[in-house]
């Protein structure tokens, strides 16, 4: 009876300390990521924003600093960005469904493809820019280095990514809206394309979006299929040479600059439109997500 | 593929026609009579139902080598309501689901023994299971509504079996069948989610009989419901029967009394290996089965005697 009247006792001073230590202990790691990124950011902004005119983003690259743009490379991302969206969007869906819907897990073929999908995502990726030069560029199908090329490589680059999302995007689709399907006497493929796609569309995009994301950064696969580093024209086509804009970025950094022609503020304009681009990317993935996501 | 189709429905009339001459004789001896000894293992008390639609035997369903249950010998009755009752794990739902083929779906699944529906072999080789899906229509123990609106839920049946006809009217048949159209005429194009869970187990009712099936399969569709709306889909059983012939799992043996002409009661075996095996312990009319069941095993579970 006693003990029970007494009052219920306060923490310990030590434990409180142990507490509060390991909360401001987690807060110091957040904040050393995220002031590393402001600093990053405002750096860039300072030396950039002022060189991110209208006349940057239309003007091709020149010697001269005060006329050079970033036009060229520009439409050369989007080009092959394009080639990208186009290569991976079939091939990564068509794996995940077939991993998800009709691989027999206990046969070792499915699981080879599975434990390669995982290893080929940890892959360097100037790995892929050997493989693209290899096979693409010479090799038996020997297109040079045009947009087509650059465009499949960074292709094969995130294919992986897709298709881990669109896996998992597929397989969020509740059991029970397949057999609801398949009971009302729809084939494995009706169920498959008109109840489990649709509603893993907005998984699977997020997942392509993001994996763009991650493709429109790529440097070093581009330079060593031989990405052109000057270039005055837009790709006016899938057999065209082009250059991206981390090439021009890199190579604005690389350039010698001086009092005349100084290329630096060119190459902090050029990441700024690069980081402003994926955040307009990343943006339209969240967005993506949080409207169309299907709450089961 | 046609020409088969056409082939089978042929030998099924056929079959039928055999068995419509056969049949009232065992019936009218199994009534007659009560001290008829035990066909195929069952219980001497089993009775025919007037006309079969499923006629199963020795049915042993099995995943991965290891018996779910088996030793099943009964058949269904046409326009009635069968329910099939017993603890968990004693088999109910996987002998439901073998009565549409919906085990094919589950890796390591085997049904033995023979699946006659109408006569004809459902685990024939010769035997489209879509088809069969189609003319056997299933309703799940959670709603399952597809993530689309209230008239795409009903309209994806006969878009994917390319049924022909005006599609509105359809959505419209079905939905009133179901007695669901006066709640949701007004928000047909509204999202099947936003239901309540009465509703919705209505909607997937109306889903499945707009594909115009014959048999409905009901694997325990009032568990996830409320009183009410158990309730209402008690009564649209009822109505159903008329047209549907039904089989329903359930756990609730107030709704067995409430709905079914017949039941199966189902119990669970240990075998020496401590494997847990389905089995059939008899089945006979509903009124009988609550009332004046023949085995003791029934008795103490209907009565409550044993959970």
């Amino acid at each position: 009876m006693s003990a029970h009247a007494q009052p219920v006792g306060t923490p310990s001073a030590k434990n409180r300390a142990k507490d509060r230590g390991f909360v401001i202990g987690l807060l110091l790691c957040v904040g050393v990521s995220i002031l590393l990124l402001g600093v990053l950011l405002v750096d860039i902004v300072a030396d950039g924003a002022g060189n991110l005119t209208w006349n940057f983003i239309t003007s091709f690259s020149s010697i001269n600093a005060d006329q050079s743009g970033i036009q060229a490379a520009f439409w050369g991302t989007i080009w092959l960005m394009g080639v990208c969206a186009l290569f991976i969007v079939p091939v990564g869906v068509a794996t995940a469904v077939y991993l998800e819907e009709y691989a027999d897990e206990t046969r070792w073929y499915n699981r080879f493809i599975e434990l390669n999908i995982q290893n080929l995502a940890a892959v360097p990726s100037i790995v892929y820019g050997i493989l693209g030069l290899a096979f693409l560029v010479r090799g038996p199908l020997s297109l040079g280095p045009v947009i087509l090329a650059g465009g499949l490589t960074l292709g094969l680059l995130v294919l992986p990514v897709v298709i881990v999302a669109s896996r998992e995007a597929i397989r969020a689709v509740p059991p029970s809206i397949r057999e609801g399907s398949m009971a009302l006497g729809a084939t494995q493929w009706q169920t498959i394309w008109r109840q489990v796609l649709p509603a893993s569309i907005p998984g699977i995009a997020t997942g392509v979006i993001l994996a763009l994301a991650r493709a429109i950064g790529e440097t070093a696969p581009l330079i060593v299929i031989g990405a052109a580093t000057f270039i005055a024209f837009n790709p006016e086509g899938l057999d065209s040479a082009f250059t991206a804009m981390p090439i021009q970025i890199f190579d604005w950094i690389t350039r010698p600059s001086n009092d005349v022609n100084d290329y630096r503020p060119l190459a902090a304009a050029g990441i700024l439109l690069l980081m402003i681009m994926l955040l307009v990317m990343n943006s339209v993935a969240i967005w993506l997500r949080n409207r169309y996501e299907q709450k089961w | 593929m046609a020409d088969r189709v056409t082939e089978h429905d042929e030998q099924r009339t056929e079959e039928t026609e055999q068995r419509g001459l056969t049949q009232p004789l065992e019936l009218r001896s199994a009534h007659g009579d009560s001290s008829v000894p035990a066909v195929d293992g069952m219980p001497e008390a089993e009775r025919r139902p007037r006309e079969a639609i499923f006629s199963l035997d020795d049915v042993m369903v099995s995943y991965n080598r290891k018996p779910a249950v088996r030793g099943v010998t009964f058949d269904i009755g046409k326009n009635e309501i069968t329910a099939l009752i017993g603890p968990s794990g004693c088999g109910k739902s996987t002998l439901i689901r073998c009565l549409n083929r919906m085990n094919d779906l589950i890796p390591g699944a085997k049904v033995e023994g023979k699946v006659l529906y109408h006569g004809q072999d459902l685990y024939d080789s010769a035997v489209d299971a879509v088809e069969v899906r189609k003319r056997i229509g299933m309703v799940f123990q959670k709603p399952n509504p597809f993530p689309k609106s209230i008239y795409d839920n009903i309209a994806f049946g006969p878009r994917v079996l390319g049924m022909k006809g005006n599609m509105d009217e359809l959505v419209e048949q079905a939905l009133t069948h179901a007695v669901l159209w006066d709640e949701v005429k007004d928000r047909l194009k509204t999202n099947a989610f936003g239901m309540s869970g009465g509703q919705q187990q209505r909607l997937c009712i109306a889903r499945c009989l707009a594909v115009e099936p014959d048999v409905i399969l009901m694997d325990e569709p009032c568990s996830a419901l409320d009183p009410i709306s158990t309730g209402k889909i008690e009564d649209l059983m009822l109505n159903l029967k008329n047209e549907y012939s039904i089989v329903i799992v359930t756990h609730n043996m107030q709704q067995a009394a409430r709905v079914s002409d017949r039941t199966a009661f189902f119990t669970v075996e240990l075998s020496e290996t401590e494997e847990r095996t389905g089995r059939v312990v008899e089945i006979d009319d509903t009124e009988k089965i609550f009332t004046n069941p023949s085995d003791p095993r029934t008795e103490a579970y209907v009565t409550g005697k044993v959970g």
